[in-house]
């Protein structure tokens, strides 16, 4: 089937540019479901450690090498974002902002606060 | 709708009986996990970031103090609990096999809980042993 119609079509996802709420929405999720990797790796890394000094000595030298620090700083950033976007989710369940400007605004501050967090964090861990 | 429904009130057909029958606290878990994650988020972060570097031996003194050990297994069963919410509602939106669906809700749910016994053994034995 042709399309002869020109009329604008209804935003599309692929070329609607999504605004800065429906980004940070997104980013919540994905960062949800990354944590949940993350958790479920920090118990293999105690259980890891529990088994014995050796085995940890081997996690500890992966850790320590720029991939696993990477890794760690990914994880950093993407819990302080779902932390941070998170007490934002709260306020809104109190219904205090829940209207775009002031969205919009929180959703800045929890970018910058993530950003901090995540430089602060590794600039006292190194 | 079947006529029998109709005899019912509105609030005996809402109270705590929509599609699934817990949604009301099904929210209400992920909300009270999420305000204990705050705190549990802040003093891991806090905690490791400011150990020195992350050998045996500083992993065990770390673990030694009660305090620690305490918040390390709050922080994963919390997290834990949270999360298997969390990627519940995940699946329920994207898959749409009811089988496959099932199944992905059903091995998190199991995956968690193991996590959650492994996670508060591991941290007791390394908090307890010599």
């Amino acid at each position: 089937m042709s399309w002869n119609d020109k009329r604008p079509m209804s935003p599309h996802l692929q070329v609607y540019d999504l605004p800065l709420t429906a980004k940070l929405s997104i980013l919540h999720r994905g960062t949800g479901a990354v944590l949940f990797v993350g958790v479920v790796l920090w118990v293999l890394l105690l259980a890891a450690a529990a088994s014995g000094p050796q085995t940890w000595a081997s996690v500890h030298s992966f850790l320590s090498s720029w991939f696993g620090k990477l890794i760690l700083v990914g994880f950093t950033f993407s819990l302080y974002y779902h932390l941070c976007n998170g007490i934002r989710h709260l306020f809104w369940d109190m219904g205090k902002g829940f209207n775009l400007k002031d969205a919009e605004k929180a959703g800045i501050v929890v970018i910058v606060a993530t950003l901090l967090l995540t430089l602060l964090t590794w600039l006292v861990a190194l | 709708m079947s006529a029998s429904n109709d005899y019912r009130s509105p609030l005996a057909k809402v109270k705590g009986l929509g599609r699934s029958s817990d949604a009301t606290r099904f929210f209400w878990v992920q909300k009270l996990t999420a305000i204990a994650l705050i705190p549990l988020t802040l003093w891991l972060c806090y905690s490791i970031a400011t150990l020195p570097e992350l050998t045996y031996e500083v992993l065990i003194a770390w673990l030694k103090s009660p305090f620690n050990a305490v918040m390390a297994s709050l922080f994963t069963v919390v997290s834990l609990k949270h999360g298997m919410i969390g990627m519940q509602v995940i699946f329920e939106d994207y898959i749409h096999t009811h089988s496959l669906r099932f199944g992905a809700i059903l091995f998190t749910k199991l995956l968690s809980y193991f996590m959650m016994a492994l996670g508060v053994y591991s941290i007791l034995r390394l908090s307890l042993g010599n």
